[in-house]
Parts: structure tokens; C-alpha cells; sequence
């Protein structure tokens, strides 16, 4: 997420860190990078130019230059800015006083709606509510369908038949969940391309009869210039109450993110970032500036631990890593729990030196087949060999792949990535001493 | 390109949106009496990136604006829309390439990341081959997304195009397998390969694109014939990275840009076929199953600047 907007404006910063004292023109030339930053990451030019604007009256003053340590000033000028962009605090979509809780998803073709229902459906699930879908989208062929199947994956009742008008299905719905105590009600509609007026009149039509309490704008996070323009209209014509960013998981730079909330004045409150239906999560501001400024997301990272690590192990791993005592059982336990956890590249992006690991995670983002692999390999192994990887010499290696039926590559690529571990861990332990950034005055602490 | 059907009207239409949108700001930037200064630069740049051009694009051509003006050559600021139609068409009018469909039976795979209109692409091209009597067969291989193998089968109803497809979660490279087997076996003239949308990220699903495309090239030696990215106009910077990398991945032989019929401006092709040098060979501006048509260069820079 963000990832390329994060590596153009980490070089920037780097380059003004690199210079004892700065003069104004120093700042000029970074920001005027920064905006070519933000430009490339598809943010709105108007956006740019405000955001640079601001960033620039702050930065210049005395207090910046004047400082001991101005590069990293303008570094926290930019992250209280990006905040400040991304919409304060985060956003909480408060349930009704009479349920049902009613969310109306709306958005153009091919953003994500069906699948972010879906999505949703199972987060409201997993809090131990009962959802129901909405499937109003009767013109997209097999758009009900898909969503049946997702609700028949999930569990979560669906209502919608082929032959209903989309208002039909929606006021069926609310009368279901009405009756069958269900709540959140997710509408999911017709996507649509936001210029047709009799489409927008449905969506308005469904809005005034069925009255949802939150309105939720689904965008591609891959969307250009035009997001702004889509969710103006939508805005607008509909009305919205809050955004979803879908397909973050991509190099997406995320400039739809840092564009719309400006625009509409409207937070977002989820992002989806992946195909699976629990790749959705709650949007925070704060964690995803530190997060595109390389500062990493430690609170993200802690709270998907916890859902997926419990305490002991931890606090054990912990004890392991300091004394160097990490053994390849150790590296499968790691590799389930990752797997829990989600995709290695997105929780390394987390991290604060997630950058300077670098190529290693690329590595080690190993698809979930070659997770499968490796456990099977350390299966064969000798509780010895799991211990001391070093004794597993070439006929070890034979043995080991025979009896997990995969190759002596395989072997070797595994004995490869854990010593990559291994090495990036020290790496991890020997920079957390001089953490840069960890003393400065009023800056959001982020070590956990 | 002659079974497909002219655009006319319907391109028109659909661009006007964009046209209104981008010329009332460059009419303002680009007036006659408006001195040449930083200033003009400033605002052009940014009505360039507006369009999606991209920074590095819009750049070039301030720059180049600047050597004519030092030059002598363009001496008023509305002499620069002449400029930019020109700089526009040396880029586009060469990316502008039919597809090649001389084959028996011709293979197009479709790619593209989710969401970008792969499903609904192949429809519109299986009906446009079907309506100039050619004999098109669809192959439903993205057996991954919930209910879009139906979703072609409720299109290949619609249009009278026969579908081959496996259950839900089985292996697309066997559905591509009997697809291609079962076309060549009937001399069909088109098979038509809808695949599940993948972020260009996630390499493990780009390996498995690469193999698809092996399996049809073992089975029909110079197949597929066009491999071709779906792409949806209002996409940003991040349809750059989709194109190269899918080309990376599998070879592409063009891009087909799609939904053109909102206020998305489609400039990110531009960058595309300037960069990558890569055709494009279609473009899709409607919801109706006739909306689908050539790249026109010249229909399409009009609608980014307008003459006049």
C-alpha cells in the first residue's frame, strides 16, 4: 500500500536529511519533488498544489530552520499534513439506534462493490453480529449470482431473486432483517457509470425509501485524476457518507485516498486489500501517513498479531531472537502464524525499516503453495536437523526432499530464505538502537 | 478492422464529457493573448496531468513548448494546442493497430486486473466477430471469481456464442486446453479466452497467466495471437505499472482501454504506447454490446484537445 509513493518521498527526505543545515531553498527543491511525488501517485493536481502550499507556509518559518534538526521538522510538517489529508482520526461507522444498521454500497462498474459487501458482511460476522446482503444489482449478468455465492461461503443470508426491481429487493431485505432481528443490512447495487442519469435516479430512489444510515462510496484506489470528479458526483447526485478504497493491495499509489476525503469532505473508513473475503480493514490516517513516510505501521502490525499469534509464543519468539536461539521450528511457527496474519509482503510493510529489508521481502513473500511446501519440508526433517540446520549437508538434503516429495532446490531454497531471516533479524535487532526519528519532540511515537 | 462496426456517433458522444471538461481549461490557458510566461507553464502542466498523462509526459512537452517559444516558432500561447495535437499524434497515430485475427482458429487471451471489463470484452468482441458471420467460441478460464463463469454464460446466451467452461475453482489452464482443442477441431475463426482479473503484483497469479499462455501456444504453435490488457479508462499512473508488468509477464500484443463512456479521459494509454510502445487495438465506450470499436488516434486526441 502506498509503497511507491513511500520510497519517492523517503529519497527526498533522505536527501534533506543529508544536509546539516537548510536554507529555503533547500525545502523549495524538496517540495517541489514532493509534489512530482504526489503528482506521479495520481493524488489531484488541485490537492497537490493546496497540500504543497500548506506544507510550504509551515516549513519555512523560523522554527523549521531555526531548529537542530530541520530535515526531519519538515519530515513531521508533511506526516501532520498527510493526517491532516487522510482525515484526522479515522472513522467509525456507528450503528443505528433501531436496527437494522443499514449500509447502502454505491460506486461505478468494476470497483469492487460486490466483492467489498461480501467483505463487510464477514467483518460484522466476525464481531458476532448477523448480517444480511441486498443483492440490487440486477443488471450486471450473474451479479446476484455472485453474491449468493459469496453470502452461501460466509453464511450470511442473502435476499434478491431474479425478475425483482432493485427497490423490491432492498425493501424485502429490510423487512427480513426486521423480522429476523439481522443487522447490518448491506445493500449492494448496480455499478454504474456515473454519468447515466436513470441509474443515479435509482440509487436516489432507493436512498429516500429505504433510508440507510451510511451511504458508503466504494472506489478503486487505482482510479486517476477522475476519482475526484466520480465521487464529486456521487456526492453530489446521491450523497455520501463515507468512502471504501478497494484494491490496495496493488502498487496502487493511493493518490484516490489522499484525493477524495479533501474533495468530498468525507472519510474513509475501510480499505480492501485483497481477494479473499476477511482483506478488508479499517482505515486509520495517522498509521497510514507514518506508514507512506516510511515510519512504518507498528499499531496495524500489533493488532494482526494478536489476532493471529498467541501472547506466550511471542513473548518466547521475542526471547529467541535475542539470543539468537531461532531454529527452523521456530521458522515454521512463524510461517503459520504469517500465513494467519495475511500476506508477508503487507506485514513487512509495516514495519518501520520494512524498507530497508528490501528485496528480502520479495523473497520472502513466498506464495502460499511454497508455504505449504516448506512445512512439508521441515516435516521431514530430524528433530536435530530442525535444531542445527547446519549439519543438513548434500545427502541429508536427498533424503529430506524425497521424503516431503519435492526437490533439493526446494530444500535449498528454504535452508536460503531462513538464513535470509536469520540475517535480516539481526539486521532488526542491530537498528533498533539508533532508531532515527525516536527522540524527536511531539512526534507520534511509533516503536509499540 | 472492417467487421467491426465505425464508432461515429457513439465515441463522440461518449468523449464529450472529457472534451467539455479539459477544453474550457485549456481554452483559458491557451488564449491568444495570453502572455508566455512560468505561469502558463504551471497551468499546463497541470491540466496535462488532469488528463492522466502523467508528470513525466507533461514535463516533456512544457519543455518542448519552451524550445519553440525560445526559437521563435510559437510566438502566441494559442499556437501551443497545434503543438501538443502533433506531439499527441506522433505517439498515438502509430499505437493505433488492428488486431490480428488472420488465424484459423485466431486466439485472443484477455487479461487485465480486476474490475477493468475483461468479462464483459470478450462478449462485445465475441458479438461483433459473431454479427460479421464469423464462428467465435468463448472460453470461460477465470474459474476464480464467484459466479463469472455464469456471468459470461448469461452474455453467451445474449449474444448466441457457446461457452467452455469447468466447475468453479478448477484449473483454467484445462479449460483453455479443451477450449483450444475444440476450436481448432471445428476450424471455428475465433476463440476468445476470458481470464480472473489479478493485480500485476501478485506474481504467483502472473505465473500462472505465463502458463496459460503455454498451454495454448504447445497446442496451436503461433497461438495466441493477441494477448491483449484490458484496461478501464479512469485508471491512473498505476495502469503504467499494470502494462509493463503484465507484458513482462506474458507479452502482450495490445491494450484495450475501456469504459471511456464516463468523464475518465483514458490519457493513461497515452503513456502507455509512448513508454512501452505497445498497440492499441480497441477501445470500448458503452454499456451495449455494439459499443466496442478500433482505436481511433485522431477522435481521440479531439477529444483530449480539441482543434480550436
Amino acid at each position: 500500500m502506498f509503497d511507491s509513493l513511500s520510497t519517492r518521498l523517503q529519497a527526498v527526505f533522505d536527501r534533506l536529511g543529508s544536509r546539516g543545515r537548510l536554507t529555503e531553498d533547500n525545502i523549495q527543491e524538496a517540495l517541489r519533488e514532493v509534489r512530482l511525488a504526489l503528482l506521479e501517485a495520481d493524488v489531484n493536481f488541485k490537492v497537490v498544489r493546496g497540500f504543497v502550499e500548506r506544507v510550504k507556509a509551515r516549513a519555512v518559518g523560523q522554527d523549521v530552520l531555526g531548529s537542530l534538526t530541520p530535515a526531519q521538522q519538515v519530515v513531521k510538517v508533511v506526516h501532520d499534513e498527510l493526517v491532516e489529508l487522510l482525515g484526522g482520526s479515522g472513522h467509525r461507522l456507528s450503528p443505528a439506534q433501531h436496527p437494522p444498521t443499514i449500509l447502502m454500497l454505491i460506486g461505478l462498474q468494476g470497483s469492487g462493490k460486490t466483492t467489498t459487501s461480501a467483505k463487510l458482511a464477514r467483518l460484522y460476522a466476525k464481531q458476532g453480529q448477523h448480517p444480511v446482503l441486498a443483492a440490487a444489482d440486477i443488471y450486471r449478468p450473474a451479479a446476484m449470482d455472485q453474491l449468493r455465492t459469496l453470502g452461501a461461503q460466509l453464511g450470511v443470508p442473502v435476499v434478491g431473486a431474479p425478475g425483482q426491481r432493485p427497490l423490491e429487493i432492498c425493501r424485502a431485505a429490510r423487512e427480513e432483517a426486521a423480522a429476523r432481528g439481522l443487522t447490518p443490512l448491506i445493500l449492494d447495487t448496480a455499478g454504474r457509470l456515473h454519468i447515466d442519469e436513470a441509474m443515479l435516479d435509482e440509487l436516489r430512489t432507493i436512498r429516500s425509501e429505504i433510508r440507510p444510515h451510511h451511504v458508503l462510496l466504494v472506489v478503486d484506489a487505482m482510479t486517476g485524476q477522475d476519482a475526484v470528479n466520480v465521487a464529486d458526483r456521487f456526492n453530489q447526485a446521491v450523497g455520501i457518507d463515507a468512502v471504501i478504497l478497494t484494491k490496495m493491495d496493488g502498487d496502487s499509489r493511493g493518490g484516490a485516498a489522499l484525493s477524495v476525503r479533501q474533495v468530498t469532505g468525507r472519510p474513509i473508513a475501510f480499505v480492501g486489500m485483497g481477494e479473499k473475503t476477511e482483506a478488508l480493514e479499517p482505515f486509520h490516517p495517522d498509521r497510514v501517513a507514518s506508514r507512506i513516510l516510511g515510519m512504518g505501521d507498528v499499531l496495524s502490525l500489533v493488532e494482526k498479531a494478536q489476532e493471529a499469534v498467541d501472547q506466550k509464543t511471542a513473548e518466547e519468539l521475542v526471547r529467541k531472537l535475542r539470543e539468537d536461539a531461532f531454529t527452523l521450528e521456530d521458522f515454521r511457527d512463524q510461517l503459520k502464524q504469517v500465513r494467519q496474519m495475511g500476506p508477508l509482503d503487507q506485514v513487512l510493510g509495516m514495519l518501520p525499516f520494512g524498507k530497508l529489508l528490501k528485496g528480502a521481502p520479495r523473497e520472502l513473500s513466498a506464495e502460499q503453495a511454497d508455504l505449504a511446501r516448506f512445512d512439508a519440508i521441515i516435516g521431514s526433517m530430524t528433530p536435530q536437523e530442525r535444531r542445527h540446520p547446519e549439519i543438513i549437508n548434500g545427502s541429508r538434503r536427498q533424503r529430506i526432499a524425497r521424503g516431503s516429495g519435492t526437490s533439493v532446490q526446494d530444500v535449498n531454497r528454504l535452508l536460503k530464505q531462513y538464513a535470509q531471516l536469520r540475517k535480516m533479524m539481526k539486521q532488526f535487532k542491530g537498528l533498533e538502537g539508533k532508531l532515527p526519528r525516536a527522540g524527536l519532540p511531539g512526534f507520534p511515537t511509533l516503536r509499540g | 478492422m472492417k467487421f467491426l462496426a465505425a464508432l461515429g456517433e457513439q465515441l463522440s458522444t461518449g468523449l464529450r464529457r472529457s472534451r467539455e471538461y479539459l477544453a474550457a481549461e485549456l481554452a483559458a490557458v491557451l488564449r491568444p493573448e495570453r502572455p508566455i510566461d512560468e505561469s502558463l507553464y504551471t497551468e499546463l502542466e497541470e491540466i496535462l496531468v488532469a488528463a492522466d498523462l502523467g508528470a513525466p509526459l507533461a514535463a516533456d512537452f512544457t519543455n518542448r513548448a519552451r524550445e519553440e517559444v525560445m526559437f521563435g516558432t510559437v510566438t502566441r500561447a494559442d499556437q501551443l494546442r497545434p503543438l501538443f495535437r502533433r506531439f499527441l499524434g506522433d505517439i498515438l497515430v502509430p499505437a493505433a493497430q488492428p488486431l490480428d485475427l488472420d488465424h484459423r482458429p485466431a486466439v485472443v487471451l484477455m487479461l487485465g486486473v480486476n474490475g477493468s471489463g475483461k468479462t464483459t470484452t470478450c462478449a462485445k468482441l465475441a458479438a461483433a466477430l459473431t454479427r460479421s458471420e464469423k464462428q467465435v467460441l468463448l472460453a470461460a478460464a477465470d474459474t476464480f471469481r464467484a459466479a463469472a463463469i455464469e456471468q459470461l454464460e448469461a452474455w453467451g446466451d445474449r449474444i448466441g456464442v457457446e461457452v467452455v467452461r469447468q466447475e468453479p475453482g478448477s484449473d483454467p489452464a484445462a479449460v483453455v486446453f479443451d477450449a483450444v482443442k475444440a476450436a481448432t477441431a471445428r476450424n471455428l475463426d475465433a476463440l476468445i479466452i476470458d481470464t480472473a482479473g489479478r493485480l500485476h503484483t501478485k506474481s504467483n497469479l502472473m505465473m500462472e497467466l505465463a502458463k496459460l499462455k503455454r498451454v495454448i501456444e504447445r497446442q496451436l504453435p503461433g497461438a495466441p495471437h493477441e494477448s491483449l490488457m484490458v484496461l478501464d479508462a479512469p485508471t491512473g499512473q498505476n495502469g503504467f505499472a499494470q502494462a509493463r508488468m503484465f507484458n513482462e509477464a506474458i507479452g502482450l500484443s495490445g491494450v484495450v482501454l475501456t469504459k471511456l463512456d464516463g468523464t475518465a479521459k483514458g490519457g493513461i494509454v497515452v503513456r502507455i504506447a509512448r513508454e512501452l510502445r505497445l498497440p492499441i487495438k480497441l477501445v470500448g465506450v458503452g454499456e451495449k454490446v455494439e459499443d466496442l470499436g478500433p482505436f481511433d488516434p485522431q477522435r481521440f486526441i479531439d477529444a483530449l484537445v480539441p482543434a480550436a
